[in-house]
């Protein structure tokens, strides 16, 4: 395990590396002199040399690198442009009602996606199952911003049971979390009853059934826990898909987390805090995607030992 | 010659790939209707000009914000615009992006995947560690980092989405690659003499296909998703286009007034998507018989 906890993670660094070259250079592959666009329209030539040596640019471009990802690693990414806070500072405050919101999110989706598939998986081809798969695969192709839209119009703007945005009391949670989660959701179901049906063809399983044992033990002990494997790596897989799904649900219903922070410095040519925004989110996805696959060996050693 | 001999002698059947693939797709009637309400999608988006009864961009001040009605099947919105014509004209804009994006991607990504497991060696793990790095960005992130990189625009859009699309479609196609490279029929080529390059594209790519039509039609249903969200938060086609997620970017500001905005784009959206992964899932019944 020790040898497979190494190895995986040093398969990680050089993913992160290529990211941060990419996050870095991504300023200079924009047009335009990014010492111009900090020091802002009215500076002279004065300010704008000034702030060229302020930022470094005037060194080497592998020496900007060196000096950018030091200050990366010590999470200094400059100031926004915008609001001349530090970046950090920024990022920060929008960071926990974005966990929040994922986290509430992946909970209520996976305990009802997985729910779901394994209904499907027991009555396979009655209507229960084709109930679900109808329902799952609808919520695959559901725009979650068209979604979002229609139930502010019916809960808040008509019956006025739920805030139409906002971060302050559960209710504030209900709607996005349920818009945001939705696909994940459906993407569970149908992946969870694809798992059961195959672990349902295994030799044990009918092995389980023949020595007797009663129905409800051979799902529950025999066939879940062992479909439930694959069923970790889409999760990590699937919280990256929640990262990105944030963005947009954020927009809809005014949520002050990182997606809106990404969308309005995208709008705004918020350079720093877009570096900062598109290497946090990649970093927590590679992490992600590490910790599952530890955990995945953890269960299942075929995998360690490979 | 030979080579399309050993072919027929390594399938099981004698019957064309294309005739054993619709004996079994024929039967799949949702993935049918799927394909032909897409059929259906896509001519409309064609004839725009023929079908639509309104202009996209014709204002009319005396019918602002009406709702559904025979004259205008889906209403009107701010500007006294027909919805109605304008989603018709909106298609052309979310197919077009579908299609290159995919075409685009699909493409470069194929490409890649059948150069590196045809190859192998360092060019191998070169681009196979290019492609995890591409996956390391969640779908969306990557398209507004470029977006942020090219500025907004539909023509970004499409490259945007083409970008992570890329990766899924080399290891698909490096995966089969692989496997092909050690079938007796590409074994036989390759001792005949044929040229790596011909190996690659005659014996090799057609392999690849099945797998990479199943994953383009889901592809497809999905770019049209990040599209419209894209323009749904002002980064992709801008309001006055048709495009749908723009047009619901336009309705948000009078939900609750006049929902008929928001409610038809957004249906246009979900059936279109819903049919591309109803036909993404009835061919990977009928093409791909390792995945189910």
């Amino acid at each position: 395990m020790l040898t497979y906890l190494l190895k995986r993670l040093a398969s990680t660094i050089p993913v992160l590396v290529a990211v941060s070259i990419f996050v870095f250079g991504f300023v200079h592959a924009l047009p335009g002199d990014p010492a111009r666009l900090v020091a802002g329209p009215d500076a002279g030539p004065q300010d704008i040399a000034a702030v060229r040596a302020e930022m470094g640019l005037d060194l080497p471009l592998w020496e900007q690198y060196g000096l950018w990802l030091n200050n990366a690693v010590h999470l200094r990414f400059g100031k926004s442009i915008r609001t001349q806070e530090p970046v950090s500072t920024v990022v920060a405050q929008r960071f926990m009602p974005t966990l929040w919101l994922t986290l509430v999110s992946l909970a209520w989706s996976m305990t009802a996606g997985i729910a779901l598939g394994v209904l499907s998986g027991v009555r396979r081809g009655k209507w229960e199952d084709q109930a679900s798969m109808v329902a799952a695969i609808s919520g695959v192709s559901m725009p979650s911003f068209w979604l979002g839209l229609l139930l502010i119009s019916l809960f808040s703007v008509r019956l006025g049971w739920f805030p139409t945005g906002g971060y302050d009391s559960w209710r504030s949670f209900v709607m996005p979390a349920f818009v945001l989660g939705l696909g994940v959701a459906a993407v569970m179901a149908r992946f969870t009853r694809s798992a059961f049906i195959e672990v349902s063809a295994e030799d044990y399983v009918r092995t389980a059934r023949m020595k007797g044992a009663p129905e409800r033990r051979v799902i529950w002990h025999h066939t879940l826990r062992n479909a439930l494997i694959p069923v970790i790596t889409l999760t990590g897989l699937q919280f990256g898909f929640l990262l990105g799904g944030s963005i947009v649900v954020e927009t809809v219903f005014a949520w002050p987390g990182l997606g809106r922070l990404l969308v309005d410095s995208v709008s705004l040519r918020d350079y720093p805090v877009i570096q900062a925004e598109i290497m946090l989110f990649s970093t927590e996805f590679v992490l992600i995607n590490l910790v599952v696959d530890l955990l995945y060996a953890a269960v299942n050693p075929e995998i360690r030992l490979r | 010659m030979s080579a399309s001999l050993v072919d027929s002698q390594a399938s099981e059947s004698i019957r064309s790939p294309l005739a054993e693939f619709w004996r079994r797709f024929r039967h799949k009637y949702v993935a049918l209707g799927a394909g032909c309400l897409l059929l259906a999608l896509l001519v409309a988006a064609l004839a725009a000009p023929l079908i639509a009864p309104y202009g996209p961009a014709t204002p009319d001040y005396d019918a602002v914000l009406e709702g559904p009605s025979w004259v205008h099947w889906c209403g009107t919105d701010a500007f006294g615009r027909d919805v109605f014509s304008r989603i018709i004209w909106g298609g052309r804009i979310s197919l077009t992006i579908g299609f290159l994006s995919v075409a685009l991607g699909g493409a470069v990504g194929m490409l890649i995947g059948l150069i590196g497991g045809f190859v192998g060696g360092w060019i191998d793990g070169l681009l196979m560690r290019v492609m995890d790095v591409l996956l390391a960005f969640p779908g969306i992130v990557a398209a507004i980092a470029v977006v942020a990189i090219l500025g907004p625009g539909i023509d970004n859009v499409i490259y945007a989405i083409a970008v992570f699309s890329v990766p899924v479609f080399a290891r698909l196609a490096r995966g089969t690659t692989m496997v092909l490279k050690q079938t007796v029929y590409v074994q036989a080529a390759r001792s005949i003499g044929v040229r790596p390059i011909l190996l690659m594209l005659r014996h090799i790519l057609p392999g690849t296909m099945p797998s990479a039509i199943v994953y383009a039609s889901l592809r497809l249903g999905s770019s049209i998703l990040t599209a419209a969200s894209l323009s749904f938060i002002g980064l992709g086609a801008r309001p006055p286009s048709p495009e749908w997620g723009a047009m619901l970017a336009d309705g948000r500001d009078y939900l609750g007034v006049a929902d008929h905005i928001t409610l038809f784009p957004g249906i246009a959206i979900f059936i279109t998507v819903l049919a591309f992964n109803l036909l993404g899932d009835g061919l990977r019944d009928a093409l791909d018989q390792k995945l189910r």
